[in-house]
């Protein structure tokens, strides 16, 4: 009340923040982009068989050897290709599971999600001997069942945050003691398709893939992105938004339901890998400056951090094949470790 | 586009007294009930206060009003429209909203959590404009916090927050304004800073205010309207001094009391009777079995 002096240079103030602070999202999506990009050519370039950017571009114009077309068509473009979409699919997914637990930690690998779809998975290699499609499928309901059943648990009059969180950590325990009984029980020759099923792997991506992931994130993508205003302002509490005219339950109900589905269809195309839908929003987040996890910025940061994961996995190791899942994992569990030591201290302090 | 710099009153209940009507209201919490067949009726242009006991319900009430809470029975009428079947963005227009502890996103700055309040009129083409902008700034210059605007809100001391609060659903252009307990865990000054700020935009803006709060003497002092509750069923309606009655607060609080002249107003003032301390009862007379946390 007592500052009235000058409400017309205020207003310009505030005008030139706003715009700032966009500018400043935009700046930090377009360089995660134009880093994609170049790390994106780097892994059509690189590898056992190296190939020139010129030589690279003749075979994507259709003027290639016959060894060229295979490493470009059929290894390495499906495989980055995927990585950058599972990525971003990964991210998505993850910055909208985030708002709604209003959490850092509640992105679908912790609620259960990433687990639901590893047992589904070992459940059909090791018992039923399945085929890479019934594998798929059956990884696919147990990540949907698992995330229905979480939700429904967790619903009590509305679902909060802490309680999904909660109640996914303990279904997560549950179902990581199946698979390891799976396991144990598998012959060597499964169990070892279904360890690298688990730790998630872009060695053997394929262009279907590719087609899978691409269409996934156009339909799923502007679903997310137009479900974010109302998913930020619920981060207010639910009265808070229903007074400013947000469907908080229809929201919440469509994001976790369409959440799952992108965290699905990585799932599919890469397998359950973890890290990437935790530390993507966050990271946006930090790098954006904005005080909520939004779904673009996070899809940008989560196809750096999968093609980065990939490129490392590959150049660190080249011999061993080694799967993504292991590099994302090592990684996560540093990220998983700093992040609740930091929530510690800042929930005592 | 402009907008008129205050959203008229609609249309049907244009000449009517009174904003919002609950009638035959039955409030529960899943299998808790709160309220059976609840009249009430919040006259237009005037500040309300609801006062009752812990767990009487208020509230829940107030939560009923707002369309945060679904009655079993009974209908809710914002002049004349069902809240319940309208859309609520156009509700969020014309009706606001201050919960009892919103959460402020860690980080957010303080033109960035008022400028929120635009969220009803901002459609999908149509994102924020120079209007919005202007509506912001002015709800700032109304609650005192455009100077620390840039600030984020984790920084502010309680007092100052519950301004930006306040800030935010003025933001939101509202002709009708509902308040729950805003005054809860500030400090005296503090307090009346949030009911001269209530009467302020009630007279400037003519503007509907209704708050839940639990400071009697307060509530007597500020309000035009008293609505006092008790178990789940409304005790008395009306100016604090025609309804403000020794029987009546001993009654609603099971609080012995006489009622002065508070010499600063001319109000009432309840003063509590000094009891000898009788340490085998109870400490409060009434417990309500009905009252159960969510009910404020």
């Amino acid at each position: 009340m007592s500052n009235l002096s000058s409400p017309i240079l205020q207003l310009s103030f505030l005008g030139t923040i706003r715009l700032r602070v966009v500018r400043r999202s935009l700046l930090v999506v377009t360089l995660i982009v134009l880093a994609t990009a170049a790390l994106f050519v780097v892994q059509l370039l690189t590898g056992t068989f190296p190939i020139a950017v010129s030589r690279v571009w003749a075979t994507l114009t259709g003027h290639g050897t016959a060894v060229e077309e295979f490493v470009v068509y059929t290894l390495r473009l499906p495989r980055a290709l995927t990585a950058v979409l599972a990525g971003a699919a990964l991210g998505g997914s993850g910055a909208v599971y985030q708002s709604v637990t209003r959490n850092p930690l509640g992105s679908p690998d912790i609620i259960g999600f990433t687990y639901g779809a590893s047992f589904g998975a070992v459940l059909s290699i090791v018992v039923l001997g399945s085929s890479d499609v019934a594998v798929t499928i059956s990884a696919l309901a147990g990540g949907l069942g698992v995330a229905l059943l979480v939700y429904l648990l967790s619903m009590r009059g509305g679902v909060q945050g802490y309680r999904l969180i909660l109640v996914g950590i303990g279904i997560s325990s549950v179902l990581a003691a199946l698979v390891s009984y799976l396991l144990l029980k598998a012959n060597i020759i499964d169990a070892q398709e279904a360890y690298v099923w688990l730790t998630g792997s872009l060695n053997g991506s394929t262009w279907s893939d590719v087609w899978i992931g691409l269409v996934g994130l156009a339909v799923l993508g502007p679903v997310l992105v137009g479900l974010g205003p109302g998913l930020r302002l619920a981060e207010m509490g639910d009265q808070a938004a229903l007074g400013l005219g947000v469907h908080v339950g229809r929201n919440r109900l469509c994001a976790l339901g369409f959440g799952a589905a992108l965290c699905a269809i990585a799932v599919v195309c890469a397998g359950p890998i973890t890290f990437i839908s935790l530390a993507a929003p966050q990271i946006a987040r930090r790098l954006t400056g904005t005080p909520t996890v939004r779904v673009i910025p996070s899809m940008a940061v989560g196809a750096l951090l999968l093609l980065g994961s990939d490129a490392l996995a590959q150049k660190l190791f080249p011999q061993s094949q080694l799967p993504v899942g292991i590099t994302t994992l090592a990684l996560g569990g540093g990220y998983l470790a700093w992040l609740i030591a930091r929530e510690g201290r800042s929930r005592i302090g | 586009m402009t907008q008129p710099p205050f959203h008229q009153p609609h249309d049907i209940a244009a000449t009517d007294s009174t904003v919002l009507v609950g009638s035959g209201l039955h409030l529960s919490y899943e299998s808790v009930v709160v309220a059976e067949n609840l009249n009430v009726e919040i006259p237009r242009g005037k500040l309300t206060m609801i006062i009752g006991p812990n767990g009487c319900g208020k509230s829940t009430m107030l939560k009923a009003l707002a369309r945060m809470l679904k009655p079993a029975q009974g209908t809710v009428l914002l002049d004349g429209d069902d809240i319940h079947r309208s859309p609520t963005k156009a509700i969020a227009q014309r009706l606001g909203l201050l919960p009892q502890s919103p959460l402020a996103p860690e980080g957010i700055t303080v033109a960035d959590l008022v400028s929120r309040g635009r969220y009803p009129y901002q459609k999908l083409l149509r994102q924020w404009s120079r209007d919005d902008e202007m509506i912001v700034n002015e709800a700032m210059t109304a609650t005192g916090v455009l100077q620390f605007s840039q600030r984020s809100v984790d920084e502010l001391s309680g007092g100052e927050r519950q301004r930006v609060w306040l800030a935010m659903v003025l933001a939101q252009r509202t002709p009708t304004l509902l308040l729950d307990e805003p005054t809860t865990y500030l400090d005296l000054a503090h307090q009346l800073d949030v009911l001269r700020l209530c009467e302020r935009v009630k007279r400037t803006r003519e503007m509907t205010v209704v708050v839940v709060i639990h400071e009697l003497n307060l509530a007597i002092r500020h309000a035009d309207h008293l609505i006092v509750m008790k178990s789940g069923e409304i005790q008395a309606v009306g100016a604090p001094d025609e309804v403000v009655t020794e029987e009546l607060i001993e009654h609603t609080f099971g609080l012995p009391c006489r009622i002065v002249t508070d010499p600063e107003s001319g109000k009432p003032m309840v003063i509590p009777r000094m009891v000898a301390d009788d340490s085998d009862q109870p400490p409060i007379a009434e417990e309500e079995p009905r009252a159960v946390s969510p009910a404020g």
